[in-house]
Formats: C-alpha cells, structure tokens, sequence
C-alpha cells in the first residue's frame, strides 16, 4: 500500500524532451490510468515510475521516499508488459516464484503464494505448462500473477490489455477490476484505449505529446473536458467543435461558412468572443424544425444497428464546420437536412487560440 | 511443383544415386581396406567387399600404431583430438556467449570500438597469422601442449555474431521484467540467457567439434611429439615417404576411426542441431 508522487518529472532522450514536465499525486489504493496517443509519453512516465527509464529532472517519491536512484528491484513495484515477457523456458509456476526466490523466500512460502495468486486467477491446473502452451489469456494472467505474487507497493500496467482480441479484453478489463477491488494496491495504468481508461480508472491522466491535458475523474473528464484534445480523445466519435464568434448578446454563435447557430442559453459576459464551440455527438437530439439550433446537410449516414451515426456540415459549402449526430436507427433526415438541437448542460466552449474551456 | 512423368523420376533417382555413390564410394573403400591385411591390399585390382582381418586391423593401430612409421598409438591420438576439439568447441562457446552478452546487454565506453576489434578477427583467419601466432606460443613455451593447440583457436568472431543476433531477437521486456523481479546482470544471465540459448549452443557445438576435430595446419606446426599429435595429422604421418610399402588396411583403420567421432556428434547431436539453426524459443 503507498502512495505515488510525481512531481514536475522530465524526461529527455538526447536533446529531445518527450515529458515535459507532469505532476500528479496518488493516493493509497488509487487506481489511475494514464492515457493519450502512442507517442505521448505515457508508457516513457511509466517506466521512469518504474526505474526502467532514467528520470531526466523532477522527482518521483513511492511512499514519500523518491526512488529517482533506485533500481527497480529495490523500488517494491510490480509491472506488466504488453507482450507479458514471461520467461519462456519455465513453468508458470516458476514464472511466477521467480521474483521471490530472487528475495530469498523460503520454498514453503513462496509456494503459498504462487498457490494463492494461482487461485485468484484460475491458473492451479495450468501451473506446469510453460508460457507457449497457454492461450493469450492465460498468459495475460500469469504476467499478472508474476505481479500479485510480489505484494508490492504499487503495480504498474503497460497497455496489458492490448494484445487480446476485442472479447478477452472485455473479459480481463473484469477481471482486473475485480483484482484491484480485492487487493486495493495502488495502481499505475497504461492505456491508449479510452474505453480501458473510462471502465477502469478512479482517475485519469490524460496525456498529449508529454504535457498533462486534464487530471480527473473518468465522469468529469467526459463531462467537463479541460481542454479540446481531452474534447476529441475521449469519446467516441470525438466531439464536434465549431469555430465561430459569439454575437454581443451571445445568445448565438456566428461560425466559419457563414451559417448562424442558437445557443441554447445565452453567454452575454462572453459577448464577442471567438469560441470552438463543443457539443458530443451523442447529445444532439433530432427535433421539431422550429426549435432546431442547428440544420446541417446529412452527408452520409453510418448504421450501427441500434444507433446511427450522421455526418453532416453546418454551412452552405462543404468546408464548412462538420458535425457528427449519434441519433437512433428510427430517425431517417428529411430531404438531406436534419434539424438538431442540445441541452445547455451539454455544451463546451474553449477558447481557439489555447484549447482551453472556457467556464462560462 | 508436382510433376508425375516417370523419365524426370527416373532421371531424378539416377542423379541422386550416382550423387550418393561418389560420396560414399571412397568411404566404403576405405572401410574395406580396413578389414584386410597389409598383402591383400598390395593386389591390383583391391579388393571391393568386406575382408576378415578388421578386428586385429583396428586393434594394432589403437593400440601399437604403425610400424615404421613414427607415431604414437591411435588411441592416444584420438585422445588428443578429442581433447583439441572438445575445448576448442567449448572455448569458444563459452567466450562468444560472455562476450555477445556483454556488446548486447551493456553499455561501457568504448563498445564500438571493442564491437569492431571482434570484427575484424573475423578477416584474420589462423592460417593468415599463423607465423606470428607460432611465435607468440612457442615464446609461451606452449608448444607440445593441449594449450598451445586450442587457445590460438578459441577466439571466435564467428561464434560471438551468432550469439549477437541471437540475443537482439530476444525482447527486451524479459530483461527488464527480470530487473523488476530483482535479478543482477550475472543472475539473468544465468537463468534467463544461457537456458534460452541451449538449442543454439548445441548446433555451435556441432559446428566447432567439427572444426576443432578437422584442424590441421595448426597442431602440424605447434606438435613434434609423438604423442600430442592429433589423429588428423597422424593419418598423414603413418604413410612414410620414399621406398618404404605403405600399411595401407592400418592407415585406412586410423581413418575409420578418425571419421567416426565427428559423425558421432552430428547424429546424436542431430535434433537439437537443427532446433538451434531454425527454431527459437521465444
């Protein structure tokens, strides 16, 4: 049990800076996902916590002691690969007991705990196989046993998921949250799938080409996305941002392509102000033609089954904004234009310049 | 490509039978030559089947060698060889194997350079530095000694690049899931790389007991006793030159045996030869 601190930490590969400073504070028993693209430094973080990487400057503390000097052995961490790196010539058994033999664990002790972790993840009948022989899985779970069976301070996670099919992942995002409720060990989470890091998280760094974009909650990130690249990663498709000028009174919305938006409540403190305006397409609902905030032209219609997605563009021409609608598979837009409105809850401003939200 | 016409077949068959025989016809040769007397094989045209005398053919040269010529019994000789040949292939492996691991696994200043030190032994063969190598060991004071006749064989460029691109295959995660599990460099080499490179040592083997078995330029140089000489050279040491009549069934017995060592490790040894230079356990 310990907590974790990350404290303005940089990383630099020869003159090249690829974390540019990330500060986060974990608690006990927290679970947190650190997710972006590939490329934004997340699993590099995770493997300066870990003592894999080198820690260009800043500070990371397990438990109030900084380990910026400390080999990963004596760092009390457990983590797991993305391709499980589980030593192929032994046995599950020996995969997992290999840690503890290393630490001089008597025989008898360390078969208690291979047995136990064994139980917890259904591997007792696989324990003499060796890791070829094992589906993907299995092996999945073995890597996470080689893990439990340490009892470290803090377990760390690189993309362990992404390696299964789209079933198994589902089946073991389960079976990791139960794990973590029944262990309660801080959890550090590596993940480029944002549905990994909604179901799973207590709280989530979002990360973008090394900076922090937004700490918080899975719900709050959703709902108050702190800046636009948090708007379009989370979520699915990404959120619709419509640049444009808010008219004096602000209660509209002048976009790009010469086409006037409603707004579904007035901003008059932001009078004049140029905005990327957010609305999720999962919130727009189809409506009477009166009432419409929006009318774009449907370009074309995705069916999912229970769902369909339309894409559509707000102005006369086709470079005008582009807005996406999750609306149900019933609806059918009337002769190419489809008029749409949306809660003001439901509505985000950033400001275009920084990418910020505007709290309005 | 499947082709079903009986001419090609046969063509094919009689291609590879009479492939076979040109290779097999001087090994038979030499075995029947090994089970008749001295007399017989003075006869023209020499005999081509099995004669009777094999077993006392083959005791006299294990055990008195030839007579007149000068060389130590064969048995001695097979000892030798198999000495040279056994540290040759096992020098090797264990200094290519040490050395890979270290280019692979480590940083330390200056490994290029060391990296490229390896390489170019790869363009000095024995028989190119042969003289200032016979040097440097007849300074020793190794001539005439199993050390003298394997240690300026052992380094190995050859062997070293194997073991190189064989551990670069290996993913780094299981290093550095080791070093989360506490394991030191020794102890991960130990029991990580060295189980994970045993199909690969054992084709190594194969090819450097070989190697080692077959010298000959190198032990004709660093021995003049009788009996530190290899099986190799002792098979050209048993036909005296001049008037003398060549014991030509004890010279082909010194063969056989000579050929079956080196044949021995690559029929038992088969299995894991093949495992090693295709298969990788990952």
């Amino acid at each position: 049990m310990a907590t974790v601190s990350i404290r303005n930490v940089k990383k630099s590969f020869g003159e090249t800076e690829v974390v540019h400073g990330i500060s986060m504070e974990i608690t006990d028993g927290e679970f947190v996902v650190m997710v972006g693209p590939s490329g934004c430094g997340k699993s590099t973080l995770l493997r300066m916590v870990a003592g894999l990487e080198s820690i260009t400057s800043g500070e990371i503390a397990i438990d109030g002691k900084v380990v910026n000097n400390l080999e990963p052995k004596d760092r009390d961490i457990a983590m797991v690969f993305q391709n499980y790196a589980l030593y192929p010539h032994m046995s599950v058994h020996d995969n997992m007991a290999y840690g503890l033999k290393i630490r001089g664990l008597s025989k008898a002790e360390i078969d208690t705990r291979v047995n136990r972790a064994a139980d917890i993840l259904e591997l007792s009948k696989l324990l003499k196989r060796r890791p070829r022989e094992l589906s993907g899985g299995q092996r999945q779970r073995v890597a996470m046993g080689r893990a439990i069976v340490r009892e470290p301070k803090v377990f760390l996670f690189d993309e362990p998921l992404s390696n299964l099919d789209a079933k198994l992942r589902v089946q073991m995002r389960e079976e990791l949250q139960a794990l973590h409720k029944r262990l309660a060990t801080t959890t550090l989470y590596v993940t480029h799938d944002q549905v990994e890091a909604m179901t799973l998280a207590h709280r989530m760094l979002v990360m973008s080409i090394g900076k922090t974009e937004q700490i918080g909650a899975p719900l709050e990130v959703y709902t108050k996305p702190a800046t636009t690249f948090v708007a379009g990663f989370i979520g699915s498709p990404p959120m619709n941002l419509i640049p444009g000028r808010l008219q004096a009174d602000g209660s509209s919305l002048a976009a790009d392509g010469d086409t006037r938006l409603k707004l579904p409540q007035a901003y008059p403190q932001l009078g004049g102000r140029s905005v990327l305006l957010g609305v999720r397409p999962e919130h727009m609902e189809i409506c009477a033609e009166g009432q419409a905030l929006l009318v774009p032209e449907v370009d074309f219609i995705e069916l999912l089954g229970s769902d369909s997605l339309v894409y559509g563009h707000v102005g006369k021409d086709k470079a005008s904004p582009r807005v996406a609608a999750r609306l149900h598979a019933s609806v059918k837009p009337q002769d190419g234009h489809l008029p749409l409105r949306f809660d003001a809850e439901n509505l985000h401003l950033f400001d275009p310049d920084t990418g910020k939200r505007i709290e309005a | 490509m499947i082709e079903h016409r009986p001419g090609l077949t046969l063509f094919c068959h009689a291609t590879l039978l009479f492939a076979v025989a040109t290779l097999v016809f001087p090994v038979w040769i030499t075995l029947v030559a090994s089970t008749h007397t001295a007399n017989e094989m003075r006869q023209v045209p020499i005999p081509l089947w099995l004669g009777t005398h094999m077993f006392e053919n083959y005791y006299t040269v294990l055990t008195k060698g030839v007579e007149g010529a000068s060389t130590a019994p064969v048995a001695r000789m097979l000892l030798n060889s198999l000495i040279m040949a056994l540290s040759i292939s096992i020098g090797k492996i264990v200094i290519s194997i040490v050395s890979a691991f270290a280019i692979v696994y480590f940083r330390f200043p200056l490994k290029m350079f060391f990296f490229w030190m390896i390489f170019v032994t790869l363009m000095l063969p024995v028989e190119v530095r042969i003289f200032p190598t016979y040097k440097v060991v007849a300074d020793l004071h190794m001539i005439d000694t199993y050390a003298g006749l394997t240690l300026p064989l052992i380094a190995s460029a050859t062997a070293t690049f194997f073991f190189r691109q064989f551990f670069l295959t290996v993913p780094d995660e299981l290093m550095e899931a080791s070093r989360v599990d506490g394991a030191g460099p020794l102890r991960f080499f130990w029991d990580v790389v060295v189980p994970l490179s045993r199909t690969n040592m054992a084709a190594l083997f194969v090819i450097l007991f070989i190697y080692g078995w077959n010298q000959y330029l190198w032990p004709l140089l660093v021995t003049t006793q009788e009996n530190m000489y290899t099986a190799v050279i002792g098979i050209k040491r048993m036909m005296p030159g001049g008037e003398q009549a060549v014991d030509w069934n004890l010279v082909m017995s010194a063969a056989m045996l000579t050929m079956l060592p080196p044949a021995l490790v690559v029929i038992l040894m088969q299995k894991w030869f093949v495992k090693g230079l295709i298969e990788q356990e990952k």
